[in-house]
Order: structure tokens, then sequence, then C-alpha cells
């Protein structure tokens, strides 16, 4: 099978990579970026340990084709901090003690921002089924929907902040 | 070791308080590098080929044509690996034939060959290129069959160990096993009521996120290194070297972070092929398991099949109680049956009991441990029966488990005489739980069930080291599998008498440290905290040492409090104290760098205890059940790091309500794994739980100096009873067979209404 020449933006960062056209992102984003990030639970779109952001979309990226990406954006748990500062859904899962193992985490992450740049009050339910494509074998979720509930007040608190600012100015 | 502990008055300052994890930042940034994240200069891909038969004489295996194709770099099959390293250890062999079949694959998914490439899409390739002649043999995947006369007889050299007289003709029954005390004849004649019953539980899968994987690199002088998830890197090392006939220290294997385990990553599958591969290559080799081939290939927990007979008077009392449990081990002998019967009844003061145990031999793939391995299908069995035994009686099924509950002196069901035990106050808890109050609506019902694990010591070692600036290193060989590098470094810093951030925990390698067995049986925190505990107060014998020299006074007259020496006496008024950073800073002068390390046996582990309440909707339409309310209360012993305590209690019981409503093995006649995914082997997803209240107690465990008793298993031995008689409560009728699928729970609702 003949390569493919992908060119796209990784966390904002333009990146080109070749890779031959039936494999899939997750591993081109791995073996061929260097984002190991981004996990392998099951290569079949079940757990959502791959999960990333296409143009803003939450994708498994098992799921899609390293090809697939040339021309997109793509989102990854590697560009979730701002430097040295984290996201707030990153401080709240260490705060809550919202993972045990982590290898869920990144994928958890990256679904919860996506719910969260949607949907900034969610419900308990609302988290629970926007996080329902992802696995956590080790929590019984409970620290993790805290976290989310944690990170979204705080969000909320600090684009208050932001808009209070806008307002001044 | 034996401490004289006071814990009335024991005060800490840093322990039970909740500090964020060491490891974090790296966990949620990307950063934390996992058994498939290491890479190494020229490595190959490694793949497995195997076999999509439940039982088949392997006739014929030609690799010559995969060994021909551009790129591959080794093929492996049992040929490459001599049975002589083991010299003559059964169980050496068995992991050495469950690694890679012996002229015949034992079940769906046995390892035939492997191969080495330079690619992913090579070693594909490859794979397809190596021609097997099999010639299917008779097979047998359900215990209770495989236990039948006319079952084919998987292997020819297993006779039932543990029954009088030896049998003559080998069987899939590989042993028998009795606990017990008491006459339970005489002990069933006293009783008013008998419930006897039959159960089934299906087979599990730990379903850790991450597959297994591995990165070998040998060299052909037979040294090499191993990057590995595992929950125990010197065992691994050991099986490793024993079976491929190297040297033991000569082989390092660094465990990586693990993506969970459960117990399922306490044996070798991937590793020694791996090794294997690299050898033959003299190339790195990286192997990661699909998921597929971790269903079909790694060590899921038993099926079983128990009966329990329990006998109680009017008043309450169980006068007798026996059980029979029938555990499904896979293609090789197992004692997972023998956990089976010790558990059964631990949580109860019985005048008679007796427990048998049969550990049979199937088809399917060999069975490792899965946290508080046995103990969950035993206590379905025990808790259920519990439930209808109280039923009968008319009384309320919680002051019947506290009239007979176990308690200090009681003689165990398993033999050992107990000390200071939770059972009673995590059942007083329950009773008094605001959540026996929460009112049940329509199609609800609401069940309890306990459940008891004996938790392990073992081999530990530990070393701390103090830098220049007096922060500290603390190494220990237990792997972290959830949080047990903060509880470690809080103990460190107890000891120490400095803040928890002046310490950074790290597992050592194989090299580093001397042997550690595995995180497993609850030990982690329990075991390393012990020996970081003497390491740390070793450590301190020398930092007193040097301030004594320091002072030049005798190293009597100091004294070490929070984080400083102190020179105790009038005398010694004008020395202000010595703090460890400044005593770090001048170890040049005062006789070389400080450490303080300990290797030992951790003993005196203390049992633990839960009770567990659980609500739950059914849909009498579509025989769907919801959990709505779920409460965990455990005896901690003491609790380092509560939130990683209740961590281990949620994350058990929802493993627990997975198993007592979804998942399970499903196996087609022709002995094929029907169900090898997240897709239809359906593990539970954060909407179909509520959240879940714990509550931890703390009866010290008088054999820690903190009264630390493990937490990590014990939480997953009540789910199965407690959904299960939530179930039938709501419904009306008696469950009997886990998973309680929709099909199951609308087969029981016709049966009764029929």
């Amino acid at each position: 099978m003949s390569g493919a020449h992908v060119s796209t933006t990784i966390n904002g960062d333009a990146v080109e990579f070749a890779c031959p056209q039936d494999e899939s992102l997750l591993d081109a984003l791995r073996n061929r970026v260097g984002l190991t990030g981004v996990k392998e639970g099951c290569g079949t779109g079940d757990c959502g340990a791959c999960s990333i952001t296409l143009d803003g979309r939450l994708v498994c990226s098992c799921l899609v084709l390293g090809v697939e990406a040339n021309g997109k954006q793509i989102g990854t748990v590697e560009g979730l901090a701002d430097g040295d500062q984290l996201h707030p859904l990153q401080e709240k899962f260490i705060e809550h003690a919202a993972l045990q193992c982590g290898i869920c985490t990144p994928g958890f992450l990256v679904a919860a921002k996506v719910l969260l740049e949607r949907n900034p009050d969610p419900s308990e339910t609302e988290i629970r089924y926007a996080l329902a494509g992802n696995l956590c074998r080790c929590t019984g979720y409970d620290k993790i929907v805290r976290a989310v509930q944690a990170a979204g007040k705080e969000m909320r608190k600090q684009n208050k902040k932001k808009a209070k600012k806008k307002k001044k100015k | 070791m034996k401490q004289d502990t006071n814990f009335t008055n024991q005060e800490f300052r840093v322990i039970g308080t909740r500090v964020k994890r060491p490891d974090g930042i790296d966990k949620v940034t990307g950063r934390a590098r996992y058994g498939a994240d290491a890479t190494a200069p020229g490595q190959l891909v490694g793949m497995f080929l195997r076999s999509p038969h439940a039982h088949a004489r392997i006739k014929k295996l030609d690799v010559s044509r995969a060994e021909k194709l551009q790129g591959v770099k080794a093929v492996i099959t049992s040929a490459d690996l001599p049975d002589e390293h083991c010299g003559g250890d059964r169980e050496l062999l068995n992991i050495l034939e469950n690694c890679m079949a012996r002229g015949r694959a034992l079940y769906d998914g046995h390892a035939v060959a492997a191969v080495a490439a330079v690619d992913a899409t090579t070693a594909k390739k490859a794979l397809k290129l190596i021609k097997i002649d099999y010639e299917k043999l008779p097979h047998v995947t359900d215990v209770d069959e495989a236990m039948q006369a006319d079952a084919p007889v998987i292997h020819d050299w297993v006779y039932t160990v543990g029954v009088e007289p030896q049998p003559n003709k080998p069987s899939n029954v590989s042993m028998r096993a009795q606990f017990g005390h008491g006459d339970v004849e005489a002990g069933f004649k006293e009783a008013d009521v008998i419930i006897e019953k039959s159960y089934k539980t299906g087979q599990t899968h730990q379903g850790y996120i991450e597959p297994h994987a591995c990165l070998a690199n040998m060299s052909p002088d037979g040294s090499g290194e191993l990057w590995v998830t595992t929950q125990g890197h010197f065992a691994y090392r050991n099986t490793c070297a024993q079976i491929l006939g190297l040297n033991m220290a000569k082989l390092k294997v660094t465990s990586s972070e693990i993506g969970g385990g459960f117990g399922g990553k306490t044996h070798v599958w991937i590793e020694p092929i791996a090794l294997a591969l690299s050898r033959k290559a003299n190339r790195p080799v990286k192997v990661v398991m699909s998921r597929e081939e971790v269903f079909r290939a790694s060590g899921p927990t038993s099926s079983t099949s128990i009966d329990v007979k329990i006998g109680a008077t009017k008043d309450g009392r169980i006068t007798a109680a026996t059980s029979e449990c029938r555990y499904q081990g896979g293609a090789f002998p197992g004692t997972w049956a023998l956990i089976g019967a010790m558990t059964s009844f631990a949580p109860y003061d019985l005048k008679n009991v007796q427990t048998v145990s049969y550990d049979v031999v199937c088809n399917r793939p060999k069975v490792a441990a899965y946290r508080a391995p046995s103990a969950p299908m035993a206590a379905f069995a025990v808790e259920s029966t519990v439930d209808l035994v109280a039923q009968e009686l008319g009384i309320d099924p919680i002051d019947f488990r506290i009239l007979n509950a176990a308690k200090e002196g009681t003689q165990s069901s398993y033999g050992p005489v107990y000390g200071p035990i939770g059972i009673g106050p995590t059942l007083d808890a329950a009773k008094s739980h605001p959540h026996m109050k929460a009112k049940l609506g329509k199609n609800q019902g609401r069940g309890m069930a306990c459940g008891f694990w004996f938790n392990f010591g073992g081999q530990t070692s530990t070393t701390i080291n103090v830098a220049a600036d007096g922060t500290v290193n603390l190494s220990v060989g237990t792997v972290d599998v959830g949080g047990s590098r903060a509880s470690l470094s809080l103990i460190c810093a107890e000891e120490l008498g400095i803040p928890y951030e002046q310490v950074k925990a790290h597992i050592g390698d194989t090299a580093a440290l001397a042997h550690n067995d595995m995180t497993d049986g609850s030990r982690g925190t329990f075991a390393s905290g012990m020996a970081t505990i003497v390491a740390a107060r070793r450590t301190i014998e020398v930092l007193k040492q040097r301030a004594a020299t320091a002072w030049e006074i005798p190293v009597e007259e100091v004294e070490w409090k929070d984080g400083c020496a102190h020179a105790v006496g009038e005398a010694h008024a004008d020395k202000a104290p010595l703090s460890l950073a400044e005593i770090a800073a001048n170890t040049e002068n005062t006789g070389g760098p400080i450490a303080g390390h300990n290797e030992f046996v951790a003993d005196g582990a203390g049992v633990s205890f839960a009770s567990h309440i659980c609500d739950v909707e059914v849909d009498p339409e579509t025989g769907s059940t919801r959990v709505i309310r779920y409460t965990v209360i455990q005896d901690a012993g003491k609790a380092i790091h509560p939130d990683y305590v209740e961590g281990q209690f949620q994350g058990g019981a929802a493993q627990g309500i997975g198993w007592a409503l979804n998942e399970e093995y499903i196996y087609g006649d022709d002995g094929r794994l029907q169900n090898p995914g997240f897709l239809d082997y359906r593990i539970p997803v954060c909407s179909d739980l509520p959240f879940i209240d714990t509550q931890i107690l703390e009866i010290p465990n008088p054999n820690h100096p903190y009264g630390v008793r493990g937490v990590g298993e014990t939480s997953i031995v009540p789910p199965l009873a407690a959904v299960a008689n939530a179930v039938s409560n709501a419904v009306g009728v008696r469950m009997t067979q886990v998973p309680i699928s929709p099909p199951r729970i609308l087969a029981a609702l016709d049966a009764e209404s029929a």
C-alpha cells in the first residue's frame, strides 16, 4: 500500500506526516507524530481512550484514517494546557482524584472539554450521557462526574470574569 | 513484624489528608508513559497467530514462507522454546505452554506462532503465510459439563489432587479442597429452616482499558531489558528468565505506568515471546495486544457453579452451613476454587460449617486473578441464600446478618481465629445509613450483602535516598495501580516529619531494588507502607547519628522531631535544631550519603469486610435493570489517603455491578468466544451508574503501625449478591444466575407467572 502525505494542524501547530492510506489516525498520531497521550484501548470505537477533536468534533481517532486528517484541525490531550497553565478540567481531575490508573483520562478530558464548550452548565445526567462513550474501569465514574461538575463551575466563573472585563473595556 | 501499637491516641500530621497525587500532571497532560508508549531504536513489531479452535491437535506448522517474507526478522513457535529450562516444574511448563501452544491448541485464542517484522503491515502479512493443519478435538467449556464422566479429558496428566484414594484415571478436576469445622449434619438437625439453592456465575474479564503491551530488548549475550505494563515486574522477570533460561539479574524489567490490572496483569503472556523474538532477531521488539486478544487470550476469572445450604433456628441463629464450589479454571490447573471455599462463609460466626471446592480444567483461557479472586462468586451464592433464610424466618436481612456476624475471637470458616474485625461495625453502619430510609418506588427493590477479603503482605523492599537539599526519593517495588505513590509519600513524610511535597516517590526497576512481590492481594499500601515506615525510621537513625557527629555529642542525646534533630538536655540549650536539609547539606563531613532501606516479609495483613446496599429499578417489560442508589461501607483499618480509598470502594462496586448485570463471556457450541470486544462484552458506562456513596470505617489492624488494612479488593465481593438481592426483591423472583441480564429476568418472570 502506497503512503500518503498529510498536512494538518495539531493543537494549533502545523504538522505534516506521511502514512499508509489504511492507517488509522490513532496510529499515525501515536507512531508518526509522537503524541502518545492518545491511547488505544480497543481499536473499535468502544472505549473512547483515543478521543480527539477533528475540526472541533469529538471522534475516536481509531475510527478515522490518518489521510482523513488532511487539511483538518486536530485537538488532543497534549493541547489542553495553556503553557504551564493547566486547563480547569485537568486541575479538577487531579483535585477530585478522578483518575486512578489514568489510561482513560486523556479521552475523558477531551470529551469533557467538548461537552463544556457546548453546554457550560450540564446536569449530572447530561454529563453521564456525554461521557458514556468513554470507558473507565477504575473509578466507577463517581469522581470523574464530580470533577467535570467542578470544572464546569470554575469555567463559568472564569467566563463571567472575562465578560466583565470586556464590558469594562 | 509484630508492633506494639497504641491506636487510641495516635495523631497524624499528614496521614489522612487528601493531597494531590505526584503523578497527576503527567496523567492529565498525556505525558505518562504506559506499556505501549515506549520506543527503542530499530524496534520491530511483534504479532501473534492464534488458534481459531477450542481444542485442536496441531498436525503441521509450517512457517517457512513467513520467514522468507521481506521485512520479517524472526518467527517463533514452540520449537524455539525448549522446555528444558523449566526443569520439570509443572507450573512453569504450564506457563510456557500457555504462552505458546505445544502440539495442541487448548482454547480459542491460544497462541501458536509469533512473528517480528519491520512494521505492522509486514507482520500481518507474515501471519497469513504461516500454514497450520489442525485436527479438531472434542472440547468442553462449561464447568459442570467438564466434570461429567463422559467429558473430553483435556490433559492426560491431570489427576484430582485432594481426594482419597488418589484417582487412577485422569479427569478435568484438578483439585478438591475442603474447609470448615463442627458437625454440619448435627447442625442441620437443629435447624428450624433449611434453604438449599444452586447458583451459576458467568465468566468475566478484569476489563482494564490498557491492553497488555511490552517492549523487549535482548542481547545475544543473554542480557536484556523489558519495559512492560505489569502488576509485578519482579515476578515477570523471574518467570521470563526461568522459562527462557536467562540469568534473572541480567534481565532488567521496568514497570511502565499501568492502565489497570485488577489481577489480570499478574501473569505473563506476550512477554516471554517478545523476549524470544528479540533474542532471535537481535532487535528490540514491541508487542501490543489488540482488545480481541485481551479477551480471548489473557486471564479472565472463573465461571462457576455453586451449591449452598444454610440452616437456622427460628430466633435467627445459623446452625449449619455448607457450600460446594465448582470453578472453571481454563486450560490449566489452578487453585481458584480453593479461595472460593475459603471465603464462602468468612463473614459469619458458625458452629458448624463445611465448604468444598473443585478446580476444573476447561477449553477456555487460563484463569488469572480478578480483584479478590474467587470471592465474589462464593459471596453471591452465600449472600443470596442468607437473604432467603432471613426472608423465610421473617427477620430483616441486616438484623439476621448482625445476629450471625463473626467477631474478634470467632474461628473463621477457613481456619484462623479473627483478631479485631469490621464486619459487625459495617453492618451496624448499614443499618443506620440514610440509604436504608430512602423511599422505594414502583418496580424498585433494595438488597444488601456482605463481603470479605484476606489481604496480603508478602516480600517487600523499599529504599529512601536523601538528596543534598533535604528532599527525599522514595523507591518502592510495588507497582502503583491506583494512587499508592501518594499514600506512600504521605507515610514517608509522616515518619520523617517533613512536608508531603518534599518526598518524590517512584517505582524502582528490578535492578534498583531487591525483590518485591506483585501489587496484588490489596498489599501495595499495606506492605510498601510498612516497609517505608521501617526504612524511614532507619533513615532517622542515620540522620540522628550525623547530627551527633556535627555537634560532637553522643547520639543518645539526639532526638528526631518535626523533621529536625534536637539535642536533648540543658547542656545543649545553645544548640539550634538541625533540619533534615541542613544535615543533608553536610553529609560530606559527617559520613557520606544518607539512605535508609528495608527488605522484609510484610506479615500481619488485616482481613477486611464490607457491607453494600443497593437499590435497583427493573423494567418488567424489557427486563432491563438500573442501579439507582448504591452505598459501600468498608473497614479500611486506617485510610492513608481517603480519596483513593473511596476510589477503590467505588471502582470495585462498579466492576461488581457490571458482573451482576451485564458482563459475561459467551461461548458458541464450537467453543469459540463470541463477544471478544467492549461492544458485546459490556462493562458499565458512565450513564449506567449513579453516584456511589462510600463510608470508610477505621478498625485498626493491630499488626500495622498505623492500623492499615488493604482496601483494594473487598469492594468487588458484595455487589453480585447485593444487586441480585435487590433485583429479586424488586421483581419477587429469586435470581440465581449472574449476569442478571434482561432475557434472564424475563425468563424468570415468565416461569413465575406460568
